[in-house]
């Protein structure tokens, strides 16, 4: 299987798109900022944010038993599941009961991290994703390559041929508003006959039982009240405390994500409607797990809002696939190894350790410490490459050495100014698109021997 | 107060003249600096590829090389991190955090402790000042584009004291040039595109010299330039805040 650098080296060879790319999702971080700027108490909002997610994970399970008491009492069933299976079967089992074998989805990254859509096609179960940018990815039989912004690596113009062929567009259109149209003229036949609706669920109320779904588009919305039956699937780690609280989140989703100053639609689930159900589906899929290494665990502090997808300089060079795991960017490199160590090896190193997102990341996370952090493991876990392993071994014993380090640094800047075709050739990655530094006669240490050592 | 130089390995290997400049720079001013000449790396190579306990060996080198002094000042933020946030030795904890404790970045110890306001230097070129992330998100040497906070700038501050430096302003004023330490050769495809937008960026507004607070992040921006061949260059800051400008 490609690796992160691999996946973006195939990236990189279409640079014009790179540029489109990187700008399209720039325009996104601006839009965050100015809508940060326009908030005088943001840092203290970030706190805050933080502290109550710290609070949580510090009581999850308390938490957790309150809201399904609360959920319970509100009529809700809740279930709970151990991985990425069970809540799979879960689903599958409500569908069965129901004898339904179709159903609408909509906002839902935890089914994407479960893969849901494929485990339910190979029930034989039809599952229409309603989000403009699922559904598009979804028709283009791809994964979304950005939590918020599914379908970001597409132009409007391939939408327009994807459309002409599934959905009967005129050939050669990529007007915008005819291509929103033709989605919601198919989508709306999905929705009016679908008798399941399952979607995400962005905040989860202790206090309530209640839970909140944030969408642009009112999609979730319409499936849900349309339905006999919604199914909303939420990562254990989505509860707030108290109703209160959204004050503080909600204000901070949006203009992380999108620069909005809120979600279109902002819906909160509370009891099910006369003659239909709810169903909560909990799951902890490594969760648990993750709470547990006291490094990571304030990565479950996430709201999935991609601002530090959208700051990120490496996502926005190489794209949501080259992560190659349902949540891409520098979340998703230290959420990932949790699960598969061995299959996400790459991505804590896939990164320059910059930092922006960690500044941009509205709960505070210390995203790219935990790069560090998780390559370090990753290390003593034993998936570095050997060669990169003996590399840094002989690194280590020469930068520890002066003797070697200067016998090392003179024969280098000897074989640079001497023999330039040694280094400058296609087995040096540094040479492929830059040239070497130029070797000076002398390194400083030998310079402030002769000039400066009394 | 006694003063240390700490050089980065590759500045010393490669780039000498960014060292004699800080050397110089501090002797102006009036400082009495001390380079113990069997210092090697600060071991950030290793630890930035996972490799931290391989760095023990440069730590211990490190504190032999440091200990004692009232200051240890770098021409690096990247390095001065390093040792700020990795430095330790379960043997000899107490010296390593003394070190952790006074180790500076050249220019915030110039604004800092220095406290510097006006410099003997000339410049007069058109710069941009390339911000490099681990000094300025890591030592916060200037307020950042992500936060709600009030800007200020230590190396600008310093840079504004030389006269005839026309200071470009950026469309990114502080995106990461894309080195990464072994990033730069590891993922080589995106290292590279992020590298080549930093040029453009200083290209398009005009900028003659690109400076900066690191010099690895210079040395990946100066081999690009050199393969597309521009005339645009690339100076540490040390040595425009020297007066090497004509």
């Amino acid at each position: 299987m490609k690796d992160h650098a691999q996946l973006s080296e195939t990236f990189n060879e279409d640079e014009p798109r790179v540029n489109w790319h990187d700008e399209t999702l720039w325009f996104v971080r601006q839009k965050r900022d100015k809508a940060a700027h326009g908030i005088p108490e943001w840092e203290q909002l970030r706190e805050t944010a933080s502290q109550i997610k710290n609070n949580v994970l510090s009581n999850l399970s308390e938490y957790l038993v309150q809201f399904e008491e609360q959920a319970k009492q509100n009529g809700i069933t809740v279930h709970w599941a151990a991985d990425a299976a069970e809540h799979n079967k879960i689903v599958y089992g409500i569908l069965q009961q129901n004898g339904v074998q179709q159903m609408v989805k909509s906002k839902s990254m935890l089914t994407e991290e479960c893969h849901l859509n494929e485990y339910l096609k190979e029930q034989g179960i039809d599952v229409t994703d309603t989000d403009l940018g699922e559904r598009i990815v979804q028709l283009a039989e791809e994964p979304p390559s950005h939590i918020v912004l599914p379908c970001i690596h597409w132009k409007k113009e391939e939408i327009g041929v994807l459309f002409h062929k599934h959905l009967g567009t005129p050939e050669g259109n990529a007007d915008p508003q005819l291509l929103t149209h033709a989605a919601r003229l198919n989508l709306r036949e999905f929705f009016l006959t679908r008798r399941v609706a399952l979607t995400g669920v962005n905040f989860a109320i202790a206090e309530t039982g209640e839970f909140v779904v944030c969408t642009n588009e009112g999609n979730a919305d319409m499936g849900a009240h349309l339905a006999d039956v919604h199914i909303a699937c939420m990562g254990m780690e989505k509860i707030i405390p108290e109703r209160k609280h959204l004050g503080v989140f909600l204000r901070l989703l949006a203009r992380s994500a999108t620069g909005q100053p809120v979600t279109t639609y902002s819906s909160h689930f509370k009891k099910p409607a006369r003659n239909q159900e709810i169903h909560i589906v909990i799951v902890d899929n490594g969760r648990s797990k993750q709470l547990g290494r006291a490094d990571f665990r304030n990565s479950l502090k996430c709201i999935r809002c991609a601002a530090c997808f959208n700051t990120c300089p490496v996502y926005r060079r190489s794209g949501g696939h080259s992560y190659h795991t349902a949540i891409a960017g520098p979340i998703g490199s230290i959420l990932a190894p949790n699960l598969d160590m061995k299959q996400y090896a790459d991505l804590p190193f896939a990164s320059t350790l910059c930092g922006s997102c960690s500044n941009v990341c509205p709960v505070k996370i210390d995203i790219h410490e935990q790069l560090y952090k998780w390559r370090q493991v990753l290390v003593q876990e034993g998936y570095a490459p050997a060669a990169k392993t003996a590399a840094m071994k002989g690194m280590g014993f020469t930068l520890s050495n002066p003797g070697a380090f200067n016998v090392a640094g003179k024969a280098g800047r000897w074989v640079v100014k001497n023999v330039p075709f040694l280094v400058n050739n296609r087995f040096n990655a540094w040479y492929k698109q830059r040239d070497m530094p130029e070797a000076p006669k002398e390194s400083f240490t030998e310079w402030y021997k002769k000039n400066k050592a009394e | 107060m006694r003063v240390a130089l700490f050089i980065p390995c590759y500045v010393n290997q490669f780039y000498p003249q960014v060292a004699i400049a800080t050397l110089q720079l501090l002797e102006k001013l009036g400082v009495t600096v001390q380079y113990p000449v069997n210092q090697t790396c600060c071991g950030q190579p290793m630890a930035n590829s996972g490799f931290e306990h391989l760095a023990q060996g440069c730590n211990t080198l490190f504190i032999k090389n440091f200990s004692g002094f009232d200051y240890i000042v770098c021409p690096s933020g990247s390095c001065t991190l390093h040792i700020k946030d990795h430095l330790h030795d379960e043997h000899q904890e107490g010296k390593a955090q003394e070190i952790r404790t006074r180790v500076y970045e050249l220019t915030e110890f110039l604004t800092d402790v220095l406290h510097v306001t006006k410099l003997d230097a000339k410049f007069p070129y058109r710069v941009g000042m390339h911000q490099s992330c681990h000094g300025q998100r890591g030592l916060h040497l200037s307020q950042m584009t992500e936060l709600v906070e009030k800007p200020f700038s230590k190396p600008l501050q310093l840079l504004q004291m030389v006269e005839g430096v026309e200071l470009v302003e950026l469309d990114r004023k502080d995106e990461c040039c894309g080195f990464g330490g072994t990033f730069c050769v590891a993922e080589e495809a995106v290292s590279v595109k992020m590298g080549k937008d930093r040029v453009a960026d200083h290209i398009k507004q005009g900028a003659e010299y690109i400076t900066a607070a690191d010099m690895s992040c210079l040395m990946h921006l100066e081999g690009i330039l050199k393969r597309q061949k521009s005339s645009v260059q690339v100076k540490h800051i040390a040595e425009i805040l020297n007066g090497e400008g004509v």
